[in-house]
C-alpha cells in the first residue's frame, strides 16, 4: 500500500466521518472539513507534473487477487494525472461553492457530502487504475454515486425520475464495458491497459476486435452521454448544481472520454474506430447544440451544451487516430486534433464549470432558472454577469478565451478530412466540416442565449420569486476562479503545453512516441487567413443573424412528434419492460402450491436424472442379492396394489384404510428387514396415525358426503411417473456403486465397549448420536405446541376470504 | 429383493407425487405419509438388506445387519409422524375457518393477496 494508493482511497477513507462531523459540530458548515479532502490531494497530484512532462510514469501495485490477475495497481501518467488533477482541482472548487450554495441547517449535509467523496474517490479510482476490473468496479462506483447525487432531493418526483435514468443507463454501459474487458483479457491473457496495448497486434488479429471493441465504445459512449444515450445528462439536471458543475459536466461525464483516449493506442488502427467515433461525436455535438437552443432553463441549456460539447471531444479524439494513418509528412496535422480533444477538455472543465456555478448563483439569488422569467440582472448582479460572459463567449469560441483556441484547432481538424485519402474520409468526410460548422453556429446562438436573456433587456424582478441581489462573495470565488483561468489560459495557452497536454498526448500514441515522433504542442491565436478563420468568422455572422431572428425559426421544433423522441422511447420501454415482466411472472408464479411443487419435483427428477448420466452411472451392476421369499412378494403386491387403489378411491374413509395397509405393510418389510425396532414403532405410529386421520374426518362430515373420485390428469401422471422413476433409478444407483465403506462397523464394535447396550440402533439413537434424538423431541414438542393452539386457540367465526390472513398469522 | 424393493419404492413414490399435486388438502396429506413410507424404506435399501442378523448383540453372532440405517429411519419415522399430526389439525382448523378443503378455493382474492 503505498501513498499514491492511499491518496486515492483518500476520500473514500473520509467518508465515514462525515455523518459524524455533521452530527457533533452542527455549528460549522461540514463542507469546511470534506474541502480538505480534494485541496490536499490536488496540492499531492500536482507534484507528479514533473514526472509526467518528463516523459516518466508512476506505478505502484497492491497485490488483490493475484490468481485471477487483479491486482490494484495505480498508475500515473499524462493522461491521468491530468483527469486526477481537474477531478481535484474542480473538486476543491465545487466543495467549496457547495459550502455557500447548501443551507447547512435546511440540507442534509451529512448525506450529500459522503456522496461527493464517494465520487471523487471512485473517479479517481477510474483514471489511475491499470488494472481493468478495478477500473471497472470504480466505474460503476462512480455511477451509483452520480445516482444518489442526482436523487439528493429525492422527495422530487423528477430527481427519482433523473436518478433512476441515469443508473440505468450508464450501468447498461458499463455491463457493456464488462463485457469488452472480458474479451480483451481472453485475448491478452491480462486485464492491465498496458499489457494491452503492448500486445495490440494480438488484438487486431482476434477475431473478437469488434465486438470487443463495440462493447468498450457502449460504456464510452453511456457515460459520456453520446447520441443516443445522451438523454440521461438532461435530467441529470434535477441534482443539486454543485453536482451538476462537477459530476455532470467537468469529470464524470468525461470518464467516457478518458477510456476512448486510453484505448485508443488498443485500437486506433482500425477504420471502424475512426468512424464511429467521429460519426456519433459529430452527430452529438450537432444534436447537442441544436436542442440546447429550445431549452427555457438555463440548466437545460447548459446539459445539452454539455452534451454537444463532449460531442465535439470525442469527434476530436477519433480523428485523431487517423494520425496513425498519415506518415512521412514532418508536421502530423491529426495530432492537432488529440492535442485539442486535450486542450478542450481543459478548456470545457473551465469555461461549463464556471457557467453551472453562474447558474447556480443566478437560481440561488432570484429563485428561478427559467429564461422567460430572468432578465435584465446586470446591473444587481455585475460580477456574475461578467463570469456568465466570460464563459459563454468562451464556450462560443470567441477570442481572447481559451474556447476560441480550442475551437480553432478543431474547426481545422476537421477541414484536415479533404487531404486523407483513407477510410473513404476525401468522400462522405467532406459532411464532418459541414455538421461541425452547423453545430458551432447552434453553439454561438445558445451562449448568446444563456448571458443576454439572462442579464439583459428588460428587467422584470416582481415577477421573480426572490429579490435579487449579487451573491456572497465565498460562492463568487469559485467560478471567478475559473472564469480568470478561461482568460489566463485564453492568452497564454502554453503553460500548459509541456506541462499537461504533450504528457497527455503521448500517452494516447505510444507507438508513435517510440518510433521517435515527437508531440509538439504549441498553440497560438494568429495562424493567418486560413480556412478555419473564415469558417469561425461565417459562424459569428451567421451565428448573429440568426440569433435576432430566433423567432421565425424556432417552430422546426415542433416537428418531432413525441412519441418518436428517444425519451418517449426511454419511458415507453420502461413501460414495456415491466409489463412484460409482470406477464412473464404471471405465467409461472400462479399462486398455487400445486404448480411450485411440479417444478420442484421436475427440476429435482432432471438434475439428479442427468448427473447420473453425467457421471455414467447407468451401468447397473448388482452383485449378490439377498433371497426373496414368497411372502415378501405377496406383501410387496399388497402395498403396492394397496397404494394404488388409494388413488381410485371415490370416499376417503376406504383411503385411509388403505393408507393404513401400505404402513402396516411398511412394518412387515421392517420385519422381513430384521429391523425389529423399527417393525415395533412403525406400527404403533401407523395405528395412531390412522385413528387420527379417523379422527380429523369425523369432524369433517360435509366434505366426505360431496366427495367426488380424483379426476384423472395427465400432466400430474407424467410428473409422478418420472419422479418414481427417478427414484427407482437412485436405489439401482446405490446399489451399484458402494464406493465408500459403511461407518456403522464403528457402532457394532463399540456399541457395548462404549455404551454398555446391546441393542445397537437404541444405543446409536440414545448414545451416539443423542442430539439427533433431543432435536427430534423438540420436533415433535413444537408440533405438539403447534397443534395444541391451533386446536385450543380459536378465534371467533370470520367471514369468508380474510381468514386466511389470521390463520397464517395463528400458525 | 433390493432391486424388488426398488421397484415397490418407486411405485410408492409415483402414488405419493400424484396425490400430492391434487387439490384436496386431505389427499395430499395422505400422499406425504405414503412419501415418508417410500423414504424409509429406500434409507434401509441403500445400505443393502438382510446382511445379518437383527442388530441385537448376540453371543457368538458377527454379522449384523447395518443399524445405522435403522437408527435413522427410526427418527425419520417419529419425525413424520409428527408432521402428520400437525399437518392434519391443520387441514381440520383450515377447513373448520374457510369450510373448504380445495387449495385452488384457498388460494385467496387478489385483495387478500
Amino acid at each position: 500500500m503505498s501513498v499514491l494508493h492511499f491518496a486515492i482511497l483518500l476520500p473514500l477513507l473520509a467518508a465515514p466521518f462525515i455523518p459524524f462531523l455533521f452530527r457533533a459540530l452542527k455549528r460549522i458548515h461540514t463542507g469546511w472539513f470534506v474541502l480538505v479532502v480534494p485541496v490536499l490531494l490536488f496540492v499531492y497530484f500536482f507534484r507528479f507534473i514533473g514526472i509526467t512532462s518528463a516523459g516518466d510514469v508512476v506505478s505502484e501495485t497492491v497485490e488483490w487477487m493475484p490468481s485471477l490477475g487483479i491486482n490494484f495497481t495505480a498508475y500515473v501518467d499524462g493522461l491521468g494525472l491530468l483527469f486526477a488533477l481537474l477531478i481535484t482541482g474542480i473538486g476543491a472548487l465545487v466543495v467549496l461553492y457547495s459550502i455557500y450554495y447548501l443551507n447547512k441547517d435546511k440540507e442534509s449535509l451529512g448525506h450529500f457530502y459522503v456522496y461527493l467523496l464517494l465520487f471523487m474517490g471512485a473517479m479517481l479510482g477510474v483514471v489511475l487504475s491499470d488494472n481493468m476490473v478495478v477500473m471497472y468496479m470504480f466505474w460503476e462506483l462512480t455511477s451509483i454515486s452520480s445516482f444518489l447525487l442526482i436523487g439528493y432531493w429525492y422527495e422530487k418526483e423528477r430527481s427519482r425520475y433523473g436518478a433512476r435514468k441515469s443508473m440505468l443507463i450508464t450501468v447498461f454501459g458499463g455491463l457493456s464495458m464488462l463485457g469488452g474487458i472480458v474479451i480483451l483479457e481472453s485475448i491478452v491473457g491480462s486485464f492491465s491497459i498496458r499489457d494491452m496495448v503492448a500486445n495490440q497486434a494480438l488484438i487486431a488479429e482476434s477475431p473478437f476486435f469488434v465486438a470487443a471493441m463495440i462493447l468498450i465504445l457502449l460504456g464510452a459512449f453511456t457515460k459520456s452521454a453520446q447520441f443516443p444515450f445522451h438523454i440521461w445528462l438532461p435530467d441529470a439536471m434535477e441534482a443539486p448544481t454543485p453536482v451538476s458543475a462537477y459530476l455532470h459536466s467537468a469529470t464524470m461525464v468525461k470518464a467516457g472520454l478518458y477510456l476512448v483516449a486510453r484505448m485508443s493506442p488498443v485500437f486506433q488502427e482500425s477504420s471502424l474506430w475512426l468512424w464511429i467515433i467521429v460519426t456519433v461525436g459529430t452527430f452529438t455535438l450537432f444534436w447537442g447544440a441544436f436542442n440546447a437552443v429550445k431549452q427555457t432553463d438555463l440548466k437545460g441549456i447548459l446539459a445539452f451544451s454539455t452534451v454537444s460539447q463532449l460531442g465535439l471531444i470525442m469527434s476530436l479524439l477519433g480523428l485523431g487516430a487517423a494520425a496513425l494513418h498519415y506518415d512521412g509528412i514532418d508536421d502530423n496535422i491529426f495530432m492537432v486534433a488529440t492535442i485539442a480533444a486535450i486542450f478542450h477538455l481543459i478548456n470545457h472543465a473551465t469555461f461549463k464549470g464556471s457557467l453551472f456555478m453562474m447558474v447556480g448563483i443566478v437560481d440561488h439569488e432570484t429563485g428561478t432558472r427559467d429564461i422567460r422569467k430572468l432578465g435584465g440582472l446586470m446591473t444587481v448582479m455585475p460580477i456574475t454577469f461578467t463570469i456568465a460572459v466570460i464563459g459563454s463567449l468562451s464556450m462560443a469560441g470567441l477570442p481572447p478565451f481559451n474556447g476560441f483556441l480550442s475551437k480553432e484547432m478543431f474547426l481545422k481538424a476537421t477541414t484536415k478530412v479533404f487531404s486523407m485519402d483513407f477510410f473513404a474520409l476525401d468522400t462522405i468526410g467532406i459532411l464532418i466540416p459541414v455538421v461541425a460548422f452547423i453545430a458551432s453556429v447552434f453553439t454561438f446562438i445558445y451562449s448568446l442565449i444563456i448571458f443576454t436573456r439572462t442579464f439583459m433587456g428588460k428587467a422584470k424582478f416582481d415577477e421573480l420569486p426572490k429579490q435579487p441581489h449579487e451573491a456572497p462573495i465565498g460562492m463568487l470565488i469559485p467560478p471567478a476562479i475559473l472564469a480568470i483561468l478561461v482568460v489566463v489560459l485564453g492568452f497564454i495557452p502554453n503553460v500548459l503545453s509541456n506541462s499537461l497536454i504533450k504528457p497527455a498526448v503521448e500517452s494516447i500514441y505510444p507507438t508513435l512516441v517510440a518510433s521517435g515522433q515527437e508531440v509538439k504542442v504549441d498553440i497560438y491565436f494568429w495562424h493567418g487567413p486560413t480556412p478555419e478563420l473564415f469558417m469561425t468568422l461565417g459562424i459569428i455572422a451567421l451565428g448573429t443573424l440568426m440569433f435576432f431572428m430566433i423567432n421565425k425559426w424556432m417552430g422546426i421544433y415542433n416537428r418531432i412528434p413525441n412519441r418518436l423522441t428517444l425519451n418517449g422511447m426511454y419511458d415507453g420501454s420502461l413501460v414495456w419492460s415491466n409489463k412484460a415482466a409482470y406477464r412473464f411472472k404471471d405465467n409461472y408464479m400462479t399462486g398455487f402450491i400445486r404448480s411450485y411443487l411440479i417444478y420442484i419435483f421436475v427440476f429435482m427428477s432432471g438434475m439428479l436424472l442427468f448427473s447420473m448420466w453425467w457421471y455414467d452411472m447407468y451401468n447397473f451392476s448388482f452383485g449378490e442379492m439377498a433371497v426373496i421369499t414368497p411372502y415378501e412378494y405377496v406383501l410387496g403386491a399388497v402395498v403396492v396394489l394397496s397404494a394404488f387403489a388409494i388413488l381410485f378411491m371415490r370416499s376417503r374413509l376406504p383411503a385411509i384404510i388403505l393408507l393404513g395397509v401400505v404402513g402396516y405393510g411398511v412394518a412387515l418389510f421392517f420385519v422381513f428387514f430384521e429391523a425389529p425396532d423399527l417393525a415395533l414403532t412403525q406400527l404403533v405410529i401407523e395405528t395412531v396415525s390412522v385413528a387420527l386421520f379417523l379422527l380429523v374426518f369425523y369432524h369433517m362430515p360435509e366434505i366426505s358426503k360431496k366427495e367426488a373420485r380424483m379426476r384423472f390428469k395427465v400432466g400430474n401422471a407424467l410428473v409422478s411417473i418420472l419422479v418414481g422413476v427417478t427414484v427407482m433409478m437412485l436405489s439401482f444407483m446405490t446399489l451399484s456403486n458402494k464406493s465408500l465403506s459403511s461407518i456403522s462397523e464403528y457402532y457394532k464394535e463399540n456399541v457395548y465397549d462404549l455404551a454398555a447396550g446391546k441393542n445397537m440402533v437404541n444405543v446409536v439413537l440414545v448414545d451416539f448420536r443423542g442430539f439427533d434424538t433431543l432435536f427430534e423431541i423438540v420436533v415433535l414438542a413444537v408440533a405438539g405446541f403447534g397443534i395444541y393452539t391451533m386446536i385450543k386457540f380459536r378465534t371467533t367465526q370470520r367471514t369468508k376470504g380474510d381468514g386466511e390472513h389470521e390463520h397464517e398469522a395463528e400458525k | 429383493m433390493e432391486i424388488f424393493v426398488s421397484i415397490i419404492i418407486g411405485a410408492l413414490t409415483m402414488c405419493a407425487v400424484y396425490m400430492i399435486l391434487s387439490k384436496s388438502l386431505l389427499r395430499i396429506i395422505i400422499g406425504t405419509a405414503l412419501f415418508s413410507h417410500a423414504a424409509h424404506l429406500l434409507v434401509l435399501t441403500m445400505a443393502g438388506l438382510k446382511t445379518g442378523a437383527a442388530p441385537v448383540l448376540i453371543d457368538g453372532v458377527t454379522d449384523y445387519t447395518d443399524p445405522l440405517p435403522q437408527a435413522l429411519v427410526l427418527t425419520a419415522i417419529v419425525i413424520s409422524f409428527g408432521v402428520t399430526a400437525f399437518f392434519l389439525v391443520l387441514a381440520y382448523r383450515t377447513y373448520q375457518e374457510l369450510n373448504t378443503d380445495n387449495m385452488e378455493e384457498m388460494k385467496g382474492t387478489e385483495s387478500n393477496d
